[in-house]
C-alpha cells in the first residue's frame, strides 16, 4: 500500500485510485473511480460498499453534487500543478455542499502548495515524495492567515 | 500610512523564511526549475537577459520615507545602486543574485515591505489613484480598500495558480489617474442615492497583446460586500479561464467569450453563496482600515499667506514658475500642494532612480511632509503634502538630484517599460527610443504649446508601457531579428478611455523622432485652437490626415 498525508500524520492509504476501469473489471478493494464511471455504475459501485470518486481538472465538482452524501472520499486531479481549478473545487465541496467525507489531492501537485490545499479544504494528500515528514512541515509554513477558509472560516479582520 | 500589527510581520516573516527554504531546495535540486518558477515569481523573482530581476511591492503606491530609505539602501548593497519605480507601483532591481534574494525579502520585511505577489498566476499588488487622500476632487480615499484587498489577496489559498495574474485598481476621484479601465478589476469609489459611498466595478481590462476595455458589471456594489463580490469573480475566473493557451487566459478573454451579462450572472449565481458570509466587511473592520489613512497633522493655514510666498520667489525664477505650473497639483487642504518628482529628466532611463536621489527624496519628505513619498503608474514620485510656502525649496532640492524636469503631462513626460536593454520579453528596446524624442523635443516653450500629451512606449506587445493607452503609442516589433516601432494614435487611460488605432507599418528606431515630428506638425496645423488637445483633435479628424502626412514621400 502507499503512503498518504492525512490529516496532518502519514498513513496507509486504503483506497486504490483507479485512472481507468481495467479491461477485466473492477480490482478487489476500496476504489476510488473517475467521475463519469460513478455515474454510469452507482448502484453496483454502492453495492461493493465504500465508494470514492476522482475528478478530473475540468470536473467541478456540481457534477456528482447529488452523490455526495454516498462518497467516503472526493478525488480532486492536478493534471499540472499549475492549474489551479482543484483549489476552488475544495472549497466548493466544503463550502457551498458541505461535503464532510476525505477531500484527497492527487495528480502533479507539490509539496508547496500543501498549505493553500489544506486552506482549501483538502485534507488527504497522495503527495509523491521521498521526505513524507519535510511535506507535513509545509502544512504549517504559515501560523495564521488573512482570508478565511475553511480551515479558518473567519476572516483576520473579524479577529483582530 | 498602514503600519503592521504583529500579525502582519509574522505573515511577511515566515513567507521570507519560506522563500529561503524553497531557494535552498532549488539549490540543491529539491525543486525542478519548473517547479520553482511560479514559487520564485509569487515572490517577485524573475529571470531577464542578463539576470534575475526583483520587483518590490509599493502596495497602492504609498510608502515611507523609512520604507524608501531602505530600497535605497538594498539597491546598493544588493544590486548596482538604482531601481526601476516601474508602471504598476512597483520598484524593480535589475541585478540581484539568487542567493542573496531571501536576505534581500528578510531586508524588507524589517522595514513592513515585501514582494510578495508582484508576478506570477495570482492576485497582484494592487495599485491606486497616486494622489488617493491628497487630491482636490476626492470622492473617498481609496487607500484604506486597498489595504483590505491587499490583506485579501495576500496568502489567498484559493487564487494562487489562476490561468493568468490578476490585477485590481482602485480609484477614488473624479479624475481616473488609476488607469481603472485597462485592469482585470477596475474599482471606482462612487457615492449611492442616499450618500453613501460604494463601487463601481469594471471586469476584463487589460493591455498587453488583446487590449480591451473593462465592462461594466455592476453600478453600485454596497462597500461592505467588497470581498465576497470579488471572490465570486475570482472563483469564476479560476474556474472556466481558459488554461490551454496562455495568451486566451486573462480574465478579459473570459468575459468577452462569454458576454458581459453572462458572466456577471454567473458572478452573481456565485455571489449567492459568499453574499453576507464571513468576508462581509464589518463597519469596524472599514474604520479600522481607514484609521490608518487619517489625514497628517496639518496647519491650518492662510492660503493668501502662502501664496505670496510663492509669488515672492516666482518674480525672480522664471524657471520655477513653469515647474509650479506643470509639477503641482491641487491639495484638499489649503496652503498645501502635491508635488510630481519627474523621473523623466532627458539622459536618465524613465522611472529609474539612483539610491542617492531615493535617498534624497526620503529627507525630503520628513523635511516639507509627514514622511510619506508616493509612486505612480507613470513611473514619477509624489510629495503628497508640500506646504505652498516650501514649494521653492522643495524646487531647489529637486533640480539638484534632477527630479525637476516640469515636464509632468506632457510629450517628454514618457511612460516607458525597461524594454530590451534589460527584459527578456522585449522585442525591441524602449529606454533609447524615449531618449531620441526627449532629446529632439528639447524646447519646453513648444511641449508646453502641443498641451497634454502623453506618449506611452512598450518593448513588446505585452504593452507594460501602457502604449495602447497613450495618446501616442510606441510598440517595439521584430520584423525578420530587426528592431522596429510601431505608432498607434488616440488611446487615452482616463475615464473616457479608448485604445489606440495603429497608424500603419512600423518605423526604424532612427525614424522615430521625424516621425513623431510630423504627427505632432500635423496636430498643431489641424487643432481647432489653442485647447485643443491632441487626443481631441484625432478624435474630431481620426487616423487620416495623420496617416497622409507620415506615410506621403512628398513630406
Amino acid at each position: 500500500m502507499t503512503k498518504l498525508i492525512k490529516n496532518g500524520v502519514i498513513i496507509e492509504d486504503q483506497w486504490q485510485v483507479l485512472r481507468e476501469i481495467p479491461e477485466m473489471g473492477l480490482p478487489a478493494g476500496e476504489l476510488i473511480v473517475p467521475a463519469e464511471y460513478w455515474l454510469e455504475h452507482r448502484a453496483e459501485l454502492l453495492s461493493r460498499g465504500n465508494v470514492g470518486v476522482w475528478l478530473a481538472g475540468d470536473q467541478s465538482p456540481a457534477m456528482i453534487v447529488e452523490d455526495l452524501d454516498k462518497l467516503a472520499v472526493v478525488a480532486v486531479d492536478f493534471p499540472l500543478f499549475t492549474d489551479g481549478r482543484g483549489f476552488s473545487y475544495g472549497r466548493t465541496l466544503r463550502e457551498h455542499f458541505d461535503y464532510k467525507g476525505e477531500v484527497r489531492a492527487i495528480g502533479q501537485f507539490i509539496r508547496d502548495q500543501l498549505y493553500y490545499l489544506n486552506r482549501c479544504g483538502f485534507d488527504a494528500f497522495a503527495l509523491e515524495t521521498s521526505d513524507p515528514e519535510q511535506a507535513i512541515a509545509s502544512l504549517y509554513d504559515f501560523s495564521d492567515a488573512y482570508s478565511a477558509s475553511i480551515d479558518q472560516p473567519l476572516p483576520w479582520f473579524r479577529r483582530s | 500610512m498602514y503600519k503592521y500589527s504583529s500579525q502582519d510581520q509574522l505573515l511577511v516573516d515566515q513567507r521570507a523564511r519560506q522563500f529561503r527554504g524553497q531557494a535552498e531546495r532549488f539549490a540543491a535540486g529539491e525543486l525542478t526549475p519548473q517547479q520553482f518558477l511560479p514559487l520564485r515569481l509569487q515572490n517577485g523573482l524573475y529571470y531577464q537577459r542578463l539576470a534575475y530581476m526583483l520587483r518590490i511591492a509599493i502596495p497602492y503606491g504609498t510608502m515611507s520615507s523609512q520604507q524608501l530609505r531602505k530600497l535605497a539602501d538594498i539597491s546598493r548593497r544588493y544590486d548596482k545602486g538604482f531601481g526601476h519605480f516601474s508602471t504598476r507601483q512597483n520598484l524593480q532591481l535589475n541585478w540581484p543574485v539568487l542567493e542573496e534574494v531571501p536576505e534581500i525579502l528578510e531586508q524588507l520585511a524589517s522595514v513592513q515591505m515585501h514582494a510578495i505577489q508582484t508576478s506570477g498566476n495570482c492576485i497582484r499588488n494592487t495599485t491606486a489613484d497616486h494622489f488617493s487622500g491628497v487630491a482636490a476632487d476626492e470622492v473617498e480615499d481609496a487607500r484604506p480598500y486597498c489595504e483590505i484587498i491587499r490583506q485579501w489577496s495576500t496568502f489567498h489559498p484559493e487564487f494562487a495558480f489562476l490561468p493568468r495574474k490578476f490585477k485590481i485598481a482602485v480609484c477614488g476621484s473624479d479624475s481616473d489617474r488609476a488607469a481603472m479601465h485597462v485592469h482585470d478589476i477596475g474599482l471606482e469609489i462612487v457615492r449611492g442615492t442616499n450618500g453613501e459611498t460604494g463601487f463601481k466595478v469594471l471586469v476584463g481590462g487589460g493591455l498587453g497583446r488583446t487590449p480591451v476595455i473593462g465592462e461594466l458589471i455592476n453600478e453600485f456594489l454596497p462597500k461592505q460586500h467588497l470581498l465576497t463580490y470579488l471572490e465570486a469573480i475570482l472563483r469564476v475566473y479560476n474556474q472556466l479561464g481558459r488554461r490551454d493557451n496562455k495568451y486566451k487566459a486573462r480574465v478579459k478573454i473570459l468575459v468577452r467569450a462569454m458576454g458581459p451579462i453572462a458572466f456577471r450572472e454567473r458572478v452573481e449565481a456565485e455571489w449567492v453563496y459568499l453574499k453576507d458570509g464571513p468576508n462581509t466587511l464589518t463597519p469596524e473592520a472599514i474604520a479600522h482600515a481607514q484609521s490608518f489613512f487619517h489625514p497628517p497633522p496639518y496647519i491650518e493655514l492662510d492660503e493668501l499667506a502662502e501664496n505670496a510666498a510663492l509669488e515672492q520667489h516666482g518674480t525672480q525664477h522664471p524657471a520655477f514658475i513653469r515647474w509650479l505650473k506643470h509639477n503641482i497639483a491641487s491639495h484638499k487642504k489649503p496652503g498645501y500642494s502635491i508635488v510630481t518628482l519627474s523621473l523623466k529628466a532627458t539622459g536618465y532611463a524613465p522611472g529609474d532612480a539612483t539610491a542617492e536621489q531615493m535617498e534624497a527624496v526620503a529627507d525630503l519628505s520628513d523635511r516639507y511632509g509627514f514622511g510619506e513619498v508616493r509612486s505612480s503608474h507613470q513611473q514619477n514620485l509624489i510629495l503628497p503634502d508640500v506646504r505652498k510656502s516650501d514649494l521653492f525649496a522643495v524646487w531647489e532640492a529637486a533640480k539638484a538630484i534632477g527630479f525637476a524636469t516640469p515636464n509632468i503631462g506632457h510629450l517628454t513626460d514618457i511612460i516607458c517599460c525597461p524594454g530590451g536593454d534589460y527584459c527578456s520579453l522585449a522585442n525591441a528596446k524602449s529606454i533609447p527610443v524615449a531618449e531620441a524624442i526627449q532629446r529632439r523635443f528639447d524646447d519646453l516653450d513648444y511641449i508646453y504649446d502641443l498641451g497634454e500629451l502623453d506618449l506611452n512606449i512598450s518593448g513588446c506587445m505585452n504593452a507594460c508601457g501602457h502604449h495602447h493607452v497613450g495618446h501616442i503609442g510606441i510598440l517595439g516589433v521584430d520584423k525578420k531579428g530587426a528592431e522596429f516601432y510601431q505608432i498607434s494614435l488616440g488611446g487615452n487611460q482616463g475615464k473616457d478611455a479608448s485604445l489606440g488605432e495603429i497608424l500603419g507599418p512600423s518605423f526604424s528606431q532612427a525614424d522615430v523622432p521625424d516621425v513623431i515630428e510630423k504627427l505632432l506638425n500635423t496636430y498643431v496645423e489641424l487643432r481647432q485652437d489653442q485647447d485643443e488637445t491632441f487626443l481631441a483633435t484625432f478624435r474630431r479628424v481620426g487616423l487620416e490626415p495623420f496617416k497622409e502626412r507620415v506615410y506621403d514621400k512628398a513630406h
